[in-house]
């Protein structure tokens, strides 16, 4: 498996310098294609305080196809699908974006920044997204009450 | 139609390189009154060839059928054309021309404006390498896809410099071909790189069987940019069809083509041959029958509306006496009378011309009637669909008896293939009146619809007779061989003429009965 020295070259890389606010583990030890993430909620976003626990799967054929990341906390964000899934597919997780050389601590960056700073005319959730644009106000109090009631 | 005959007029590869959103120049452009018989001598007929011929009909669309190396061809043509204009090599031209969607007047004015840019967006960016790519081995090199630093790994870098393993190379390729279906836009594997994989290279990386997938993938490609190409949509089938009819003429013709495959199909919606019902008539109808046909057929049959508070009403039982489970009314099933009219004759209504039963009759035919209205269309519709298929095995077993005829009898295989003319006859007409019927639906009744259904009256009758003769025995159809020569042929005739008068009046456009075509509108 070709794919293995990689990933592990990947794994050790990000655990001795991970990318801010993110603690990465596997989540079973025999099993390197399953990721755990813990990322903070950055500062100055409705999301500081939270603890998001997101799973990143890597398919068999990584790293020629992009890694399925999904929210395991919920979260209220234009583009994390509001189900029991919270899947993302945003910019470089989408097939014909994502490049082989492309790292997951490229993929982790990129989703802090899209904490920070939602894409609401990429998004998921269009009705979240028209808030995030009409009413942000509404849209940070409940960001806010669902960090509270979901991500501590 | 006999197409075949037309094959070396129609339109040369040269004007193939044509506009596919807006170069119809030659087929009159946004000219909303493009008249289809002026519009066919633009395709090369020339003046002698014309005079030999006999008139197209206002029904006969222009088209050509491509075998997947005239396609091929096509590309290759104008790739060498413009390599020349653009001095570039061919495999960068015909990235520009994939980039360009094979619009060559766009393309050569875009370059013309801005060489530079356009280069970039077609993914032939800046060259850092000058050499043509090709495998090395680098000193010190380590794989930036699998991480491999072995001593003497062997890599690929297109022009743009990133360089990776060949085994990371291929199994990225293989992912793109073969996992997401690319071919025209794969690009450099580097970050960021627009740079597109170009078939030298490729041919360079992997093995026949991927790249055969790529030509092919290419191809697809090619006539899905083209408007004035399809494929043949016949399972199996590998042939495209050119036709110069577009999206916005569909309103006033039927662009019916014949593949060589012997398959014939609608070119601006690529359903079966639906002559004489316009495209948008034909997806009207089939979502109507499948929204309606199933509960409408069962409704007629089964219910009937209370005569007072109009609610359905199933019947469930053999007895007439009905009660609304609404509004607790009491009815006859047979004459929808009150039921206290009825006084004691039980199961037995012999009260049919009571004057409630008249009235509720009367109201419950009212709002029936466009259900019915439906039905009538429906049932001949459907009933030509099913009869075409019932003259098939009739021929399959008649085709049988003849074999067996021909051997007892002294009749060649010549004199017996009046048959298949009549079968192959009976097909294309059951096939028009299928649709005829699904057209006279949106129909408003006008002078020319009646002229339309004495067309279709004639047809039918014809096409019944022919079908007759079909159904008699073996030792029987001998002798009925001129005169079931004459019916195919008459049959034909009468197919023409339904044709020829709707493709007439489909031109100058049809007035429907907007109550039926309108939006919304559930009959
Ligand atoms: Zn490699
Ligand atoms: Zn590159
Ligand atoms: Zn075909
Ligand atoms: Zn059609």
């Amino acid at each position: 498996m070709a794919a293995n020295k990689r990933i592990m070259k990947e794994l050790g890389e990000i655990n001795t310098n991970p990318p801010p606010g993110c603690a990465i583990r596997l989540a079973k030890e025999d099993d390197i294609n399953l990721w755990d993430v813990t990322m903070d909620g950055p500062q100055d976003s409705p999301y500081t305080g939270g603890k998001f626990h997101i799973q990143i799967v890597l398919p068999k054929e990584y790293p020629f196809k992009p890694p399925v990341l999904t929210f395991r906390t919920k979260i209220y964000h234009p583009n994390v699908t509001n189900d029991d899934k919270g899947a993302m597919c945003l910019g470089m997780l989408r097939a014909d974006e994502w490049k082989p050389p492309n790292k997951i601590v490229d993929v982790l960056k990129l989703v802090r920044a899209v904490l920070a700073a939602p894409q609401p005319d990429d998004a998921v959730e269009a009705g979240i997204a028209n808030e995030f644009k009409t009413d942000r106000k509404a849209f940070d109090k409940t960001a806010q009450d669902w960090v509270k009631k979901y991500a501590k | 139609m006999d197409s075949d005959d037309e094959v070396n007029s129609v339109i040369s590869s040269e004007d193939l390189g044509g506009d596919a959103d807006s170069s119809v120049g030659d087929f009159g452009g946004d000219d909303s009154d493009v008249d289809f018989d002026e519009l066919q001598e633009h395709d090369g007929f020339d003046t002698q060839e014309k005079d030999l011929k006999p008139r197209k009909k206002a029904f006969e669309i222009d088209h050509k059928v491509y075998s997947p190396e005239d396609i091929q061809r096509q590309q290759d043509d104008q790739v060498a054309e413009v390599a020349t204009l653009l001095e570039q090599p061919h495999e960068s031209t015909a990235i520009l021309l994939r980039y360009g969607r094979w619009n060559k007047e766009r393309l050569i004015e875009q370059y013309m404006d801005n060489q530079e840019e356009v280069l970039d967006k077609a993914g032939l960016g800046q060259d850092v390498q000058k050499s043509p790519p090709r495998i090395e081995v680098i000193d010190g090199f380590v794989c930036d896809i699998c991480c491999e630093d072995t001593p003497g790994l062997r890599s690929f870098a297109l022009k743009c410099g990133h360089r990776f393993c060949v085994d990371c190379y291929r199994q990225y390729l293989a992912q793109k071909i073969r996992g997401e279906g690319e071919a025209a836009r794969i690009k450099c594997p580097g970050d960021g790189c627009n740079r597109v994989v170009d078939a030298k290279s490729l041919d360079i990386l992997v093995r026949t069987d991927l790249t055969d997938r790529y030509h092919q993938l290419l191809m697809r490609t090619y006539v899905d940019d083209k408007e004035n190409l399809k494929w043949c949509p016949s399972p199996n089938c590998v042939y495209a069809i050119e036709c110069g009819v577009r999206k916005r003429d569909l309103t006033r013709v039927v662009p019916t083509v014949f593949c060589d495959c012997k398959h014939s199909f609608c070119f601006g919606c690529t359903l079966p041959d639906h002559q004489p019902c316009p495209c948008s008539l034909v997806k009207l109808w089939l979502k109507k029958c499948e929204d309606d046909s199933e509960t409408a057929n069962w409704i007629s049959a089964n219910t009937k509306e209370c005569p007072k508070c109009h609610s359905t009403i199933e019947k469930n039982g053999g007895c007439n006496h009905m009660t609304c489970r609404k509004c607790r009314n009491e009815f006859c099933w047979m004459c929808m009378g009150m039921w206290s009219e009825h006084g004691t004759s039980w199961y037995n209504c012999s009260r049919f011309e009571e004057k409630s039963g008249l009235d509720a009759r009367d109201a419950q035919a009212r709002s029936r009637q466009s259900l019915e209205r439906y039905l009538h269309y429906f049932n001949r519709y459907h009933n030509h669909e099913q009869s075409a298929k019932l003259d098939k095995d009739i021929f399959h077993k008649t085709e049988k008896k003849m074999t067996l005829l021909q051997s007892a009898s002294d009749m060649s295989w010549i004199e017996v293939q009046f048959l298949e003319e009549a079968s192959q006859a009976l097909q294309r007409c059951r096939q028009t009146l299928k649709w005829t019927y699904a057209f006279a639906y949106y129909l408003a009744r006008n002078n020319e619809t009646e002229i339309f259904e004495d067309n279709q009256k004639n047809l039918e009758l014809a096409v019944e007779d022919l079908s007759e003769m079909f159904e008699k025995p073996t030792d029987q159809l001998s002798g009925l061989r001129v005169e079931m020569m004459d019916k195919t042929t008459f049959c034909n005739r009468r197919r023409i003429v339904v044709l020829d008068d709707t493709a007439k009046r489909l031109k100058e456009g049809v007035s429907y009965n907007l109550h039926f075509y309108g939006f919304g509108v559930v009959c």
